[in-house]
């Protein structure tokens, strides 16, 4: 299934309102996580309003394809489309992160049961996800497990114990999307960590591999359909992102990792600016 | 004496009383709750048959899955299975889940609110030659402080099997402490099991002190009362096969009739199950306390009995923990 020219642009549209949003609600919370959450924006309008087997109005259809999200900090992203697709109100947006709100600071499914899973700890979401394709394979059910992680999260043992046995299990229901952004709380992945040769690693765990520029709707969504042909083994899709994408002063700098617009460096605008900066950008094009 | 209506082995205080691993209670109880629930799931991280998941594992091979050595992922894998409407047993050595993988437990299951089952073999210090790194005796108290945890300490093969079946049913996250070596039969098919009650065992005429008792150490503690009882000394034991939710009924009750208790169990002191006894206590009805456990020290290799004797958890310890706290009550 190809995508239309009239489908990327309507999907563009989306990722700057889910963008939009989310930086509306990280001004009010006053915390949470800006960078990561702008850079899986295309990725989530990708999946949210092309990819995806879902119903927001039945959010425990039985025939759904499941989506976890890994790296829980980036919740914002994730809320903001769901927000957008319909999940719950816009209006919700306000209370990210405060008391008694269903979108707490890192997803817990007791407060948003829409939620497949609650996350926040890093490493332990792509197991998860591979447990559910372990079932659904077994069962031969069609429902496709997508599972969203990050490169920090790939130095912990646990994301790794996940990559072997969805490569034993030969799980090509389960695909992975990395938000390869080279980018950590403390620097440069490849400083902290290194994670290169990247797609060889995975290669040698017996994934498919396939690379995708993050920010390309028709490139995201190329991305995901040659994974969902892959029938014998899992497939990573290696999203390469930007850090804050969509905001100039953000846009590669692990600092806005997990400050809010007004808690971030202010060597380019000042801190009281930051949030209408932000807005102003987003505003002004869609990307 | 032993109460009747709990239908105990009345073999109990024979020299050659039959003895089995409570593990193996497990197994048993595992192939049966498949049998009965198609939506039961077993995960293993390579030690199937010394958990006794094998015969779960040749028989519902569509249902077993082999995770490897990896407990991080044996936790994290099983919250996936029972996201998907399956209730997942996960089994290895109590000293590696859920030594090893605590916060999976917490944020993926616990917090998750997933039905996972977690079967810790190998629990106390009874596990023997292995030494130290191998004996579990923190498991209790890591447990326990989980919210929506329950858990379970059987006595014997045939309360783990009850156990094993019964916590099948529920949809709460549940950890089940098995031990390794061969312990005494206590109870029978007939004695009855419930989790979240604990049953008077033994009761003593005007017993002067109560035992409260989890585990493998039931059996040293009905002894102690037994010759305690023809030294003139009545107590009574309540097996406390629930560490949680704790049965305060009848830790009440009992408290109210003796007033004072031994808390028994092969664990630390500091945060097991006599500490949960000791916790509701406090607020409700305090009484004097003796614990029997292990007091802040780390096991090592040694024949299993030689090990409980060493860390002050005999039949011999147990007699005097009594005698101690009935001075405590003058």
């Amino acid at each position: 299934m190809s995508i239309t020219k009239e489908k990327v642009a309507e999907i563009k549209q989306k990722a700057n309102d889910i963008r939009i949003s989310l930086i509306e609600a990280l001004i009010e919370a006053k915390s949470g996580h800006s960078g990561g959450s702008l850079g899986m924006s295309d990725v989530f309008a990708t999946l949210y309003f092309h990819a995806l087997k879902h119903d927001p109005k039945k959010p425990d259809w039985e025939e759904r394809d499941r989506l976890l999200l890994s790296n829980g900090h980036i919740c914002p992203v994730l809320y903001s489309t769901m927000a957008h697709a319909g999940y719950f109100p816009l209006e919700d947006m306000k209370t990210l992160r405060k008391f008694g709100s269903p979108l707490q600071g890192h997803p817990h499914r007791e407060f948003l049961p829409a939620l497949e899973s609650s996350s926040g700890p890093l490493g332990s979401g792509l197991s998860q996800a591979a447990g559910m394709a372990i079932v659904l394979k077994r069962e031969k059910r069609d429902s496709f497990v997508y599972c969203l992680t990050s490169d920090g999260e790939h130095n912990a043992g646990n994301t790794w114990e996940a990559v072997m046995i969805a490569g034993k299990e030969k799980l090509g229901n389960l695909i992975q999307i990395i938000d390869r952004n080279y980018i950590q709380i403390d620097g440069s992945t490849e400083d902290i960590m290194p994670l290169d040769p990247f797609s060889d690693k995975y290669r040698a765990f017996n994934w498919h591999v396939v690379e995708v520029d993050g920010h390309n709707i028709e490139d995201i969504a190329r991305g995901i359909e040659e994974a969902k042909m892959i029938k014998n083994q899992p497939t990573i899709i290696i999203a390469q992102t930007i850090l804050g994408k969509g905001v100039s002063f953000m846009e590669n700098r692990y600092e806005w990792h997990g400050a809010p617009p007004g808690k971030g460096p202010d060597d380019i605008v000042p801190k009281d600016k930051q949030g209408e900066v932000a807005l102003k950008e987003l505003r002004e094009k869609v990307l | 004496m032993i109460k009747e209506d709990v239908k105990l082995n009345p073999h109990i205080f024979n020299e050659d009383v039959e003895q089995q691993p409570i593990r193996v209670g497990f197994g048993e109880g595992l192939v049966i709750a498949a049998e009965q629930n198609e939506k039961v799931y077993g995960l293993c991280a390579d030690l199937t048959d010394s958990t006794k998941m094998d015969k779960f594992a040749e028989k519902f091979p569509e249902r077993f899955i082999e995770i490897g050595v990896a407990e991080q992922n044996l936790a994290t894998v099983g919250s996936g299975v029972a996201a998907m409407g399956k209730i997942p047993f996960i089994s290895s050595y109590a000293m590696f889940s859920p030594g090893r993988n605590w916060e999976q437990i917490r944020t993926t299951i616990c917090y998750n609110d997933r039905p996972v089952k977690i079967a810790g073999s190998h629990a106390g210090v009874s596990v023997g030659p292995d030494g130290g790194t191998h004996q579990a005796i923190e498991d209790i108290g890591i447990m326990r402080m989980l919210p929506r945890m329950v858990v379970l300490s059987p006595c014997d093969v045939i309360e783990a099997k009850k156990a094993t079946i019964a916590c099948a049913g529920t949809m709460d996250p549940t950890y089940l402490r098995l031990a390794r070596e061969k312990t005494p039969i206590i109870t029978t098919e007939d004695t009855p099991f419930e989790i979240g009650k604990a049953q008077l065992f033994f009761e003593g005429e005007n017993a002067v002190a109560g035992i409260v008792a989890t585990g493998a150490l039931v059996h040293k503690a009905l002894v102690a009362a037994k010759e305690l009882q023809e030294e003139g000394i009545s107590v009574s034991i309540l097996n406390l096969s629930t560490i949680k939710p704790l049965d305060t009924k009848s830790i009440k009750v009992l408290a109210e009739k003796t007033g004072a208790l031994v808390t028994v169990e092969e664990h630390q002191v500091a945060g097991g199950m006599g500490s949960a006894v000791v916790e509701y206590l406090a607020e409700n009805h305090p009484v004097p306390i003796e614990f029997i456990g292990v007091r802040d020290e780390f096991g090592q290799s040694g024949e299993p009995n030689e090990l409980i004797e060493h860390y002050g958890m005999g039949v011999s310890h147990i007699k005097e923990a009594v005698k101690k706290v009935i001075e405590k009550k003058k």
